[in-house]
């Protein structure tokens, strides 16, 4: 039964691995100016990692094997280089390796994270709601106009909770879907009308939590026009599952256009 | 397949003695010349270990309160100052107090346990003396309690008002287990059969019970 | 030559009376086994659910018959809404995390084998032990009533994040009572814990028989020293988080609740809370929670592996070290579950790089283990099967951990089937082997009969399958983007990929077939297995040197006396192929 146990890791070990080298789930394109280096941390770690579980559940199937068989008589064998050797590997080994991806995963982050959106930078506003996304252009003025979360009333087509008495306001436009022109620094302004809420738009490499409370803001730059889907990835209630809208990537002559259209339905 | 031919486990030929590593089991057995009270200062370590880890637990625990305060306070504006009932600096007193009752209850026993057999009284009255302090204290803070109410504080008017209430109450509640703990110690003792060790656990328990409010006064003092 | 000494006077009489022997026993031993079977209810209600679940993911137009008996409102005509599906999963993962895996590894094992594998006559304060066991069963007898209030159990899963957790019943069915049942039964659960956590660590240090060193103590009485460590101090902070919950939602008080927020277009009467306080109180202890359900397993596969494999590992320091570093480590790395979460972002990089050196331990348990196996004599059974299944398994999970460690990456994965796959891996299995490996080696000494070999090697083989079926495919699902906690799978991305949820599904239901073997013969030999010897495996630790199963005071009344560490397996120069703890025969080796 040894013998067969150890064929069957090796099997499951090799199955396992036949999706991921075949990608036959992958990642969509990237259609970000950031993303291609959270891609390179990924087949990075895919390889190490992947390498890694190949060569531990192989030497498991073979050490079982061996083992197995050897008769009660049989004199101890040990592992050259003992447990110090062992350590000494794990320490070494793993050790830079994961000290490796973890430095040089802190590029990746950083250009997400810390570096500050640039001063021509369009600026988008985002609530998340039980359940949908609403998103708010400053129109003309480039200004947002205050938020009056007393003032909020969805029967109304009011989202934001805006006194549209209020000169700011006034020009504001509210939308169910996102549209941005391509190759163009996106400043997006996130807040949650109730709860914990998260942005998620696999193509654009993004992905972050909205806080009650705070507000909290990304920036991207998207490099393909098209249609991609933002989700909810925060449980947020019962309508979680389809809390979901689109984001279009345009040429700025199209976002141009769109926008006017919109400004005209407010 | 090899067959060993196995000793059976040795077994030890004495009592085991604290100075083993380990004594294993129960210390029950009376010891061999009938003398019960030398039972007493026999320093079981369980309960020492015991009493410390369940410090340890309830540091954590308060820990964990501190940081929620911490984090709370710079989570928005709404920190309003609250000033503390002067009552609780009365309240610190006693408890200090009834901390002082304790050792002197302890020392007694001391010498209780080896041979002054009216010592017992002198324990026993200042171990009452303890449980009395410890009941005033329990009846000050809910007294401060009532003076908040007075000026309109209560448990959700404010986050101040909250960790107040809190922080006083999960005090409040351990202290009350103190005080089952010294009523479970004036019990044994009223029956001749408490450990030294056990009367130490409870002291170590109540002392920690001090410190613990000292250390919370000053947090609601420097952050309420 | 036998030592018959006049033992010393019984130090506890044997308990008399139904109730007093096996209801509101006193005795180590029947407290692990009321564990044991606490976990084993909860860890077949917990899969139930999770068959709801997966055949509601796979099919979700199916109606399951007999569903709406459960909830009539959650199941109307016995289609399941989207609200009960959470809550079900909530419920799952709660139950398992804290009913199955905390309890039947640590507590159910640890209770009855510690004192033993000590050289003691029970814990040192059997009372709190007793009270640790009941009032872990009142926590679940709360948690279980919340399906049978009106609007259901919560549904902001076994994370019960705020505001959803604390703004009650206005932000879903449940999130009402359900949730302050909740919070109240894990706050119960933390009191029983602190009282087990006690007992453990005070039979560790202060009830060692003669002769038993700690360097002498077997790997699985150093995993659960460890681990009881590591909830005392975990399980004390999880407690207070969920005392100031249930206050925001009985006593209106705004710990975890911001201003301004409005649900149903109603302003809410919170004002202030921080809604990152709740997750760092959290994860301050969900993540030496998750290490807490593992320790003990790697004990019990060092323990079982040792035995079966008739030679020590190649190092019980480095073994113990390594456990000892990961239980310091867990405290450092509990942010990488927040790394989106809106938190500093420095504060993301910094938690990750404890994050990532947490291998290094995990990778010096795994390589010893393998490494042992090198040049050994291995024995193959039920118990030795799923041991090695726990490693292969371990593993597996293990090297999904290297991606989620990067925030870099985690952008990507968080909150995918991704994350499912990486934590059922190490969770639902290789834990669960743990405690498979660990009945199947101790079920003679709990109960003096023998489990049925050929059943166990059909439910080792059909759980090892049929486990990798179910969660190797949840990486592919990450790796793509499928978001977790959805009920159904309406996103045009995802409609590829219904027919690997299909799979799945169908992967689940004969697993989880597969368990009812388990349980066939755990029942069965109970009453009718084969009687057991002493030592059947021919161990060396304590548990083996007393009787199948041990008389009440474990030993007889006797006072073992330790001469060696429990690894004297094909020493050479020695008399055979093992030396008990307990034997006076000289050791070669010197221990």
């Amino acid at each position: 039964m040894a013998k067969f146990f150890a064929v069957t890791i090796i099997l499951i070990a090799i199955g396992s691995a036949i999706p991921i080298v075949r990608g036959t789930w992958t990642q969509p394109v990237d259609i970000s100016t950031h993303g291609h280096e959270i891609d390179k941390q990924f087949h990075e770690t895919m390889w190490e990692a992947g390498l890694a579980f190949l060569a531990a559940q192989i030497i498991l199937a073979v050490f079982i094997w061996t083992s197995s068989s050897r008769s009660a008589d049989a004199k101890i064998g040990h592992f050259p280089g003992g447990a110090t050797g062992l350590v000494l590997a794990a320490i070494l080994l793993v050790g830079t390796e994961v000290l490796a991806l973890g430095i040089f995963g802190v590029n990746a982050w950083a250009k997400v994270y810390f570096a500050p959106p640039g001063p021509d930078a369009m600026p988008i506003q985002v609530q998340a709601g039980q359940f949908a996304f609403y998103f708010r252009y400053p129109g003309p003025d480039g200004k947002f106009g205050p938020i009056h979360p007393d003032k909020i009333d969805e029967a109304n087509l009011n989202f934001f909770g805006l006194d549209y008495d209020e000169p700011a306001s006034k020009d504001d436009i509210v939308t169910a879907e996102m549209a941005i022109p391509m190759n163009r620094e996106i400043h997006l302004l996130m807040h949650s009308k109730d709860l914990g809420h998260s942005f998620y738009v696999r193509e654009l490499r993004v992905q972050q939590d909205f806080v009650p409370g705070l507000d909290v803001s990304l920036h991207f730059t998207a490099t393909k026009p098209g249609k991609y889907e933002i989700v909810c990835t925060q449980l947020c209630g019962l309508g979680h599952y389809n809390m979901k809208t689109y984001l279009e990537v345009m040429t700025p002559q199209d976002f141009d256009d769109w926008l006017k259209k919109e400004a005209a339905m407010q | 397949m090899a067959t060993t031919v196995h000793e059976p486990p040795q077994v030890a030929r004495r009592m085991p003695s604290a100075a083993d590593n380990g004594g294993g089991g129960r210390r029950d057995a009376v010891p061999a010349n009938g003398n019960r009270r030398l039972l007493q200062d026999d320093s079981s370590p369980a309960s020492r270990t015991g009493i410390w880890v369940a410090i340890a637990a309830i540091t954590m625990t308060f820990l964990a309160f501190t940081s929620a305060l911490v984090v709370r306070q710079g989570a928005s504006s709404d920190w309003r100052h609250l000033a503390l009932p002067r009552i609780l600096y009365f309240n610190t007193l006693v408890l200090l107090l009834s901390s002082g009752t304790l050792e002197i209850a302890r020392r007694r026993f001391r010498s209780f346990i080896y041979g002054a057999e009216g010592q017992r009284v002198a324990v026993l009255r200042a171990l009452y003396a303890t449980l009395g302090l410890g009941l005033l204290f329990i009846a000050g803070q809910y007294a401060a309690w009532l003076q908040l109410k007075a000026a309109g504080l209560y448990l959700a008017t404010n986050p101040n008002s909250s960790f107040f209430y809190v922080f006083t109450a999960v005090h409040g509640l351990h202290v009350l287990g103190g005080l089952a703990g010294l009523a479970y110690v004036i019990r044994k003792l009223n029956k001749s059969a408490l450990r030294r060790s056990t009367l130490n656990a409870t002291s170590h328990y109540w002392h920690f019970m001090d410190v613990l409010w000292v250390y919370l006064l000053l947090v609601l003092w420097m952050k309420l | 030559m036998h030592d018959v000494s006049a033992h010393a006077a019984q130090h506890h009489a044997p308990p008399q009376g139904f109730i007093r022997k096996h209801v509101f026993s006193l005795d180590h031993k029947v407290i692990g086994k009321q564990y044991y079977a606490l976990a084993l209810v909860a860890v077949f209600t917990g899969m139930v659910l999770s068959w709801l679940m997966r055949i509601h993911l796979g099919w979700p137009n199916f109606a399951i018959p007999g569903l709406h008996l459960l909830s009539k409102t959650g199941a109307p005509g016995n289609m399941m809404t989207p609200e009960y599906y959470l809550q079900l999963m909530t419920m799952h993962g709660t139950i398992m995390v804290f009913f199955v895996l905390t309890t039947a590894p640590f507590a159910a094992f640890g209770n009855f084998f510690l004192p033993i594998q000590v050289g003691a006559e029970d814990m040192p304060f059997p009372r709190f032990n007793m009270m640790s066991f009941w009032v872990t069963f009142v926590a679940f007898l709360v948690l279980i009533s919340a399906f049978f209030v009106p609007d259901g159990p919560p549904l902001s899963g076994w994370t019960a994040y705020a505001p959803l957790s604390a703004v009650g019943a206005v932000a879903g069915p449940g999130q009402g009572t359900g949730q302050v049942l909740w919070a109240a039964s894990i706050a119960i659960f933390c009191i029983g814990q602190l009282l087990g956590s006690l007992n453990f660590i005070t039979t560790t240090l202060d009830m060692r028989t003669k002769g038993m060193s700690l360097m002498r103590l077997p790997l699985t009485a150093w995993a659960w020293f460890i681990t009881s460590c590591m909830g005392l101090t975990a399980f004390a902070v999880l407690m207070p988080a969920c005392i100031l919950l249930i206050l925001d939602h009985v006593a209106g008080t705004s710990f975890f609740v911001a201003s301004n927020l409005v649900i149903n277009d109603q302003l809410q009467p919170h004002a202030g809370g921080s809604t990152l306080l709740w997750q760092h109180l959290f994860w301050f202890f969900g993540h030496p929670e998750v290490y807490i359900a593992i320790v003990p397993g790697m004990g019990i596969v060092s323990h079982v592996l040792i035995t079966n494999m008739r030679r020590p590992l190649l190092s019980a320091k480095v073994m113990i070290a390594s456990m000892t570093s990961i239980a310091f480590l867990s405290y450092m790395v509990y942010g990488h579950h927040m790394f989106v979460s809106g938190m500093n972002p420095t504060s993301s990089l910094v938690f990750s790089f404890p994050t990532l050196i947490i291998t290094i331990p995990a990778t010096i348990i795994t390589l010893i283990w393998i490494g042992s196996l090198y040049g050994s004599k291995l024995r193959i059974n039920s118990a030795s099967l799923f041991a090695l299944g726990f490693i292969s398994m371990f593993v597996s999970g293990g090297v999904s951990g290297f991606f989620l460690a990067q925030p870099s990456i985690d952008i990507m994965l968080h909150a995918t089937y991704f994350v499912v796959g990486h934590f059922h891996l190490v969770m639902a299995v290789a834990a669960i082997f743990g405690i498979f490996a660990g009945t199947y080696f101790w079920f003679p000494k709990m109960t003096g009969r023998m489990m049925n070999e050929t059943l166990g090697k059909i439910h080792f083989w059909l759980s090892f399958v049929g486990a990798y079926c179910i969660f190797m495919p949840f990486h592919y699902l990450g790796i793509m983007g499928n978001v977790r906690r959805y009920a159904q799978f309406v996103d045009d991305y995802l409609q590829p990929v219904l027919g690997v949820h299909k799979f799945i599904t169908v992967a689940a239901l004969l697993t989880g077939a597969a368990q009812l073997i388990f349980l066939y013969n755990l029942i069965y030999s109970r009453f009718w297995g084969e009687k057991a010897p002493d030592n059947p495996w021919e161990g060396t630790s304590l548990e083996w040197s007393t009787a199948s199963p041990p008389p009440f005071d474990n030993f007889g009344g006797k006072h073992l006396v330790v001469h060696h560490d429990p690894y004297q397996y094909g020493v050479k120069g020695s008399a055979g192929d093992y030396i008990m703890q307990t034997s006076p025969e000289p050791s070669p080796t010197g221990d």
